[in-house]
């Protein structure tokens, strides 16, 4: 197979929004493709294949080679992309040219062919693709695909395709490699599950129901134990003799975004928990976590400005010991007792939270008002650690939103199903504007929280009450009152209005309010902890 | 070149393009007392005129879209067919790009122009294919005059299609496209690689289908698209008007896929900002390439370049020593808005005019 049927696969997947179609797409490449070509295709989507053959230089330049300076100015002011120009405006040079190449012998010729035979073999191979796996074979070897496949989305494809359990395939995927034959070979049913051995894995992670009213009044209150749910990031912290891993809970692998944490893992075990920014001792909210994720590189001011730490809640592995079956109050002896033994710096244990009843427990979370804490967690007491969202283990009990009433200042087209409406909203609040009057400052963005037939309601409120246009943005007559929803406010100095929203959403729309009437900004920043 | 420079005697009017010594306007933007219309497309063909000449075709196409009443005096002139006006000779040569669509040749004291008005190399079943005719003034379209632009056989597109239906065979392909021309070549099209069943058509695309098959042109089996019904439309194609396909009607299909045929959408971004999930590289208008071989296989020593972004052309043609002139039109560029407009189509707001041409 050719790198022509991945090019396809790639175009699909970047012009579909849609997950279940993603799945489809995804399942379709896994039947469709031999090995080794379908588990390299894999590993390009989700990143984990690890190599970086071309800078985008070497392709700028083979294209100045080949095409006249004022069309190729032209061109790329038009196109906008580098990659796709490229792909686009290639003049293939006239004669034979070589077969499409497949992924296998792209990856394999990389790495042979010394650093200075490498334009000649990627003008070869441009030469032999039309546009689109021009297109494809550039993204790969400049390493910019981002089609979004997630590597947990290509699980649930595998698993979808197979029919084997996505937990099974969590347990195995960072224990085999690209391009993944002895996983296809199980899948596909010629071999046994390969065995992840001492590799550093991740284990599918217990999740939390919300608790609904219903549920809160058949508690027993001796058979359940409380803890804070904290506003960080959840993480997995694996550590042994085969090496140290920091997964996300979807299983990402984030090692190389969080070093301190990496170093202080010198024990062997298996760990849950929340990962934040602590400064002696309190936790800062998430918009300072959010700081730090997702980069590749961390500088060292970064780590002294942003020092991250882990908050335990479970113990999965204790040595090489499964205590996932135990009971949850006896993982959390075990717990308290290993973080006594190891001593993990930049870690502490998440307290145990006392109560005596359920009204107890209700004025606890109604009293939790620190930006750090989100509400409760509930976790029965003989709950063993199992994978994935089992109802009546595990419960989450978060606050109840705050909100307050805001005015729609502009609209912008939403994506994929909602691409016809308007349905990303910013809203803004009252303030002084300094000259004895008041003004709207923008405080937030809402996308979310609204029925159907309110969207349709926005929709054509938006579409009636416009009075300017800046590309897919309109403005709109500041007329209209939203009660906006949300979980925390929190000090901000990206935003004009210095505080930012977490998770905001509409609550109720109130065309019934004058605008006038909305709340103003000082009322939000006294909401700020 | 014998005789007078063309610059002398065509020339570009308010009302468009204008053969003096024949009293002769092409494509004109506003009613003229005589126009030579070289195809039905909205930006080409307008009402209005008191004599209007053309292909039959082109001629039924315009009564249909416009109504008969529209013009004064239709005269019918057959492709290759030689016309006297005063001592201007005309002719009409196929063009390649809708039913019915034509070059017009124009001689006069020895000097010979063309003017290309749109036009395709790209076979076409649904019409008949474009004759180079060597020239002295040779007037060409622009719309895909980008390097960039390079439309792939348009069989490779539909077999993307057809292999997304077998993917997704419960959702509604919905494909974006033109009611005069690019409907008919995608039902050609999907007749050619051996789809047999019924294609859905929006209301908008049903008279001139209809009008094809009255002039001879075989289609195959079509329905309406009946939106009501979304359990008849499940894993079936349905064609719309491209305004169509952004707007509510479309959203009223099962979980639709939906598609796009246009030129436009060789480029990324231009189909992300369509909202289109399986774009359709499928144009009714010369590329990059056939741009070049045309004026290339023309072989006349002067272009002048309308309809689309000449500077990219302009500079190549003075790289191979042919003078390139850009000719400002008012006018062109509007085709999608005119023609939803034309087929009373509503939600044509949507999308914007940023795709000039078909
Ligand atoms: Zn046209
Ligand atoms: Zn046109």
């Amino acid at each position: 197979m050719s790198i022509t049927a991945f090019a396809g696969l790639l175009e699909r997947l970047v012009f579909t929004p849609a997950r279940q179609s993603k799945l489809a797409l995804l399942a379709d490449w896994f039947a469709s493709q031999a090995d080794p070509d379908r588990g390299i295709g894999l590993a390009a989507l989700t990143g984990t294949l690890d190599f970086l053959a071309a800078k985008p230089s070497l392709i700028r330049d083979l294209v100045a080679a080949r095409t006249d300076p004022v069309l190729w100015a032209l061109s790329y002011d038009y196109v906008g992309d580098l990659a796709e120009t490229v792909a686009l405006i290639w003049p293939e040079r006239s004669g034979p040219h070589l077969p499409p190449p497949s992924l296998q012998e792209i990856v394999a010729q990389l790495e042979e062919t010394p650093k200075a035979g490498l334009p000649e073999l990627i003008g070869a191979w441009l030469d032999a693709l039309d546009p689109s796996g021009r297109l494809a074979l550039i993204k790969l070897i400049t390493g910019g695909l981002r089609v979004g496949v997630s590597g947990r989305l290509a699980r649930v494809a595998l698993a979808a395709w197979s029919g084997q359990p996505v937990e099974a395939i969590e347990e195995v995927w960072h224990g085999v490699a690209p391009p993944y034959t002895a996983l296809f070979d199980w899948l596909e049913g010629r071999t046994p599950r390969p065995d992840p051995a001492l590799a550093p894995i991740f284990r599918p992670l217990m999740l939390a129901h919300p608790l609904e009213p219903v549920d809160f009044g058949n508690l027993d209150p001796a058979a359940w134990r409380a803890e804070w749910k904290w506003d960080g990031i959840r993480v997995q912290l694996t550590a042994g003799p085969g090496g140290r891993r920091i997964w996300s809970r979807s299983g990402e692998d984030i090692s190389v975004t969080f070093p301190e944490i990496i170093e202080a893992m010198d024990f062997h075990g298996v760990l849950d928990g929340e990962l934040l920014i602590i400064r002696d001792g309190a936790v800062a909210p998430f918009a300072e976590l959010q700081q730090r994720l997702n980069r590749k590189r961390v500088s060292a001011a970064m780590l002294a400005g942003y020092p991250a730490g882990v908050r335990l809640y479970d113990l999965l592995f204790d040595g090489a010991e499964d205590c996932r079956p135990l009971t949850f109050d006896a993982r959390r002896a075990r717990l308290e007792g290993f973080l006594a033994r190891a001593q993990p710096a930049r870690m502490d244990l998440s307290a145990a939270v006392a109560f005596s009843g359920l009204d107890e427990l209700a004025r606890l979370r109604e009293g939790a008002r620190a930006a750090a804490i989100e509400g409760l967690m509930l976790k029965r007491a003989d709950s063993p650690y199992v994978a994935g969202r089992v109802k009546g283990l595990w419960w989450k009990w978060k606050r109840a939103p705050q909100t307050i009433d805001v005015v729609l200042l502009y609209a912008q087209r939403g994506h994929g199903k909602r691409s016809s409406f308007y349905s990303d909203y910013t809203f803004g609040l009252w303030r002084p504007n300094g000259e004895g009057g008041e003004e709207l400052v923008p405080v937030g963005k809402a996308y979310s929280g609204y029925t159907d037939a309110e969207l349709a309601w926005l929709d054509r409120w938006i579409r009636g009450n416009t009075v300017a246009r800046f590309g897919p943005v309109r403005e709109v007559e500041k007329a209209l009152v939203l009660e906006v929803a949300f979980d925390a406010a929190q000090r901000s100095n990206r935003h004009k209005s210095g505080v930012a929203l977490r998770f905001p959403r509409i609550a109720r729309l109130r065309p019934d309010k004058p605008a006038a009437e909305a709340d103003r900004l000082e009322t939000l920043l006294r909401w700020i902890t | 070149m014998l005789g007078p420079h063309p610059e002398t005697w065509l020339k570009v009017t308010p009302a468009g393009l204008w053969c003096e010594p024949a009293n002769l306007y092409i494509d004109p933007l506003r009613a003229v007392p005589r126009a030579v219309i070289t195809h039905g497309h909205a930006d080409h063909a307008r009402p209005g005129h008191d004599q209007v000449l053309a292909t039959a075709e082109t001629l039924a196409i315009m009564r249909q879209r416009l109504g008969a009443a529209a013009f004064g005096a239709q005269q019918a002139l057959a492709p290759g067919k030689p016309l006297q006006l005063g001592d201007v000779m005309i002719r009409l040569v196929p063009a390649g790009h809708v039913l019915g669509s034509a070059q017009v040749v124009l001689e006069w004291r020895g000097a010979r122009v063309v003017i290309s008005g749109d036009y395709k190399r790209q076979p076409d079943p649904t019409c008949a294919g474009f004759e180079p005719v060597p020239c002295d003034v040779f007037v060409t379209e622009a719309t895909f005059a980008l390097p960039v632009f390079r439309h792939p056989p348009p069989e490779a597109e539909i077999a993307k299609l057809l292999k997304s239906l077998t993917l997704f065979p419960e959702r509604t392909h919905v494909i974006g496209c033109y009611a005069l021309g690019k409907t008919q070549r995608l039902l050609a099209l999907l007749r050619a690689a051996g789809y047999e069943k019924p294609v859905h058509l929006h209301g908008a695309l049903m008279p001139l289908t209809a009008l094809y098959e009255t002039l001879g042109v075989a289609l195959g089996p079509v329905a309406p698209a009946l939106v009501a019904d979304r359990a008849a439309l499940r894993g079936a194609i349905v064609l719309a008007p491209p305004s169509a396909i952004a707007d509510r009607w479309a959203r009223r299909l099962a979980d639709p896929v939906v598609a796009l045929a246009s030129g436009w959408m060789g480029v990324r971004q231009r189909a992300k900002s369509r909202g289109v999930e399986l774009p359709l590289v499928i144009s009714d208008h010369a590329d990059w390439e056939a741009l070049n071989r045309t004026i290339d296989e023309v072989a006349a020593p002067e272009v002048w370049v309308t309809h689309g972004r000449e500077d990219a052309l302009v500079h190549a043609l003075a790289q191979r020593g042919i003078r390139g002139r850009a000719l400002y039109l008012v006018g062109r560029g509007e085709e999608e808005e005119n023609e939803t407009a034309a087929d009373g189509v509503a939600g044509a707001a949507s999308g914007g005019g940023e795709d000039p041409c078909p």
